[in-house]
């Protein structure tokens, strides 16, 4: 991985290092050569770091006072929030956390949209990233479930009934993740299982899409391949490390501000009513985070396939670096796509807006619409675009546009390629 | 090598796959298994349900196997709204006839067809029922109407233990 071979200045270290390269590894994170021209918009893998591990943490000491049963869990959360010591910080920390966790998340992913962070060479780094986009959506609707209100047993009972829609063996699989005929105790039991287990495959996921990513290096805003390590990049340590955290207080502000002064305006007041079999709440709403996708559900009259159209809208994404034909990576240098990005963005935020409204009248017909070009987005504009579109000259180097010419040669030829 | 031994090698690893694959499946069934109810969850299987107390016009909710269960005392209006539809104005064609054994009596599980929710009584633009969670409508026989959900509101397996008295399950 690292460029050059390194060895421990000290004995114990040099000793150690020959038996387990760790000091290996810790030289080759320190000294990543990372992009000089990296904005702030790179500094969400480091947040979204922040939040996994917060959300273990809190996760971990939660579950030292909550109690999976039905008859028990909402009380057992009530007790967290009143009897626990900090119980309510940390509480709130974990839920708003969750929220936080998906704002960086989607930061984090419109950032790789508008730069092709997605394309060649990187493109199992993406995948990595879809897979770990999955686990965080699994981990956090299980996770809304465990307190046992109102709205964790209807969102519960929706979400598991998706599966219904599939032919033939639907109910069976529907029973089966219910362990009953209903959601009830054995579901509220397993969902805590996995929602303990699921963070920690994100973890692991992390670790490679690390990984992946310090095989060719980060993208930048420019998106053209440089050599490494060159005038063009600078050392992690202390270059990124600095930005990184600062960008991260800046983020934590953020964070304490819905932590301490609006703790439960991403919540909904339903799921302080312990859940009620018998009553479903007026009007269900998933979580902000998964509303667009909720609206797409919503926008197709027919059960199976709408649930059909929600999962593609999610794993259409892991086909994107395919679906993209442009060589070019950033949209700096992109002014079509440039454009069609925003309303991409506007498309998603609309359709964020028509899953909390009630699906009917204009509403609906307005999510009808944003969930057509959201994937004309992706089927057509995108593949088109590529061969159609008519690029601006993409600098030689990081440097080129400041400086002139480029340090280095192989970049230059590589470059010259695009221009024909 | 002989040609021979190659192929005995062959059968021997085809063999010690399908062997393998036969004690992975051995073990990971009940895993899986494990998930589905269970007989604690199976033994609840009937409710007898006193329905003396119901007057025309009126429905009750009970709770079967964890999921509502709406008995309905239909009016004369009603039965006859339910009676008088086209078998093709429907989504998902039943007779009338056919899901209340006794007209006046309507018994059937009260949760939507779409993704599960509980409709609510007396609503929605057929005077039966309206599913507030993604806007089906049901007619007074319980039957979709409009709206995103596939099927009929199920009719459980019941019956009249005695005039007063029925058995869902």
């Amino acid at each position: 991985m690292s460029d050059h071979e390194y060895t421990p200045t000290s004995k114990v270290g040099k000793w150690f290092n020959d038996r387990l390269p760790l000091l290996t590894l810790a030289n080759h994170l320190t000294d990543y050569p990372t992009p000089k021209n990296l904005n702030y918009w790179w500094t969400f893998g480091g947040i979204l770091t922040f939040c996994l591990i917060t959300q273990i943490v809190t996760g971990l000491t939660l579950a030292m006072h909550y109690i999976a049963h039905a008859d028990m869990a909402f009380e057992s959360v009530e007790h967290i929030m009143r009897d626990v010591n900090y119980g309510w910080l940390i509480r709130y920390i974990h839920s708003n956390g969750a929220s936080m966790f998906f704002l960086a998340v989607y930061i984090h992913i419109f950032r790789s949209l508008f730069y092709g962070s997605y394309k060649s060479p990187r493109e199992i780094i993406w995948i990595i990233g879809i897979i770990i986009y999955l686990l965080m959506m699994a981990a956090a609707f299980m996770g809304y479930v465990l307190p046992w209100g109102q709205m964790s047993f209807w969102g519960a009972t929706v979400i598991t009934n998706l599966f219904s829609a599939i032919p033939l063996v639907g109910e069976g699989i529907v029973t089966w993740l219910w362990g009953g005929y209903s959601v009830d105790n054995p579901t509220l039991t397993r969902f805590f299982t996995l929602h303990y287990l699921i963070p920690f495959l994100i973890l692991g996921l992390v670790v490679l899409h690390i990984w992946a990513l310090h095989v060719p290096g980060n993208n930048n805003p420019v998106g053209i391949d440089i050599k490494k390590p060159s005038k063009d990049t600078v050392p992690f340590h202390p270059y990124i490390v600095i930005k990184d955290g600062f960008a991260l207080l800046m983020f934590m502000i953020v964070f304490a501000f819905f932590v301490f002064y609006s703790p439960n305006i991403l919540g909904h007041a339903d799921n302080y009513i312990e859940a009620n079999p018998m009553v479903t709440p007026a009007h269900i709403v998933p979580e902000w985070y998964l509303l667009p996708f909720y609206a797409i559900l919503r926008s197709v009259p027919d059960k199976l396939l709408g649930v059909v159209a929600m999962l593609s809208a999610i794993l259409i994404l892991a086909v994107l670096p395919w679906l993209d034909t442009s060589k070019i990576r950033s949209a700096v240098f992109r002014p079509l796509y440039k454009q069609f990005y925003w309303i991409l963005l506007a498309d998603v935020l609309i359709l964020g807006y028509m899953g909390a409204m009630p699906a009917e009248g204009l509403y609906l017909l307005i999510a009808r619409v944003a969930t057509a070009y959201y994937f004309l987005h992706f089927l057509v504009i995108l593949p088109v675009l590529g061969f159609k579109e008519k690029t601006l000259p993409v600098p030689l180097s990081i440097t080129e546009p400041v400086l002139g010419g480029s340090p280095n040669l192989a970049t230059a030829k590589h470059n010259e390629s695009f221009d024909k | 090598m002989s040609d021979k031994k190659p192929k005995r090698r062959e059968f021997l690893f085809t063999a010690s796959y399908a062997v393998g694959a036969v004690g992975v499946g051995a073990v990971v069934w009940p895993l899986v298994d494990q998930m589905n109810p269970d007989a604690s969850v199976k033994a609840l299987a009937s409710t007898e349900v006193d329905v003396s107390s119901v007057k025309p016009g009126n429905t009750i909710t009970v709770l079967w196997r964890g999921k509502p269960v709406f008995i309905r005392r239909r009016t004369p209006e009603e039965i006859l709204e339910a009676k008088s539809v086209k078998m093709e104005d429907l989504k998902h064609p039943e007779k009338d006839e056919d899901r209340a054994k006794d007209p006046e009596w309507l018994v059937m599980l009260g949760v939507c067809t779409h993704l599960g929710c509980v409709p609510l009584n007396d609503k929605g633009d057929y005077d039966g029922w309206f599913c507030p969670c993604h806007g089906s409508h049901y007619d007074t026989s319980g039957r979709i109407r409009k709206g995103p959900a596939p099927l009929n509101m199920e009719v459980p397996k019941y019956e009249f233990v005695n005039a007063n008295t029925i058995k869902i399950g």
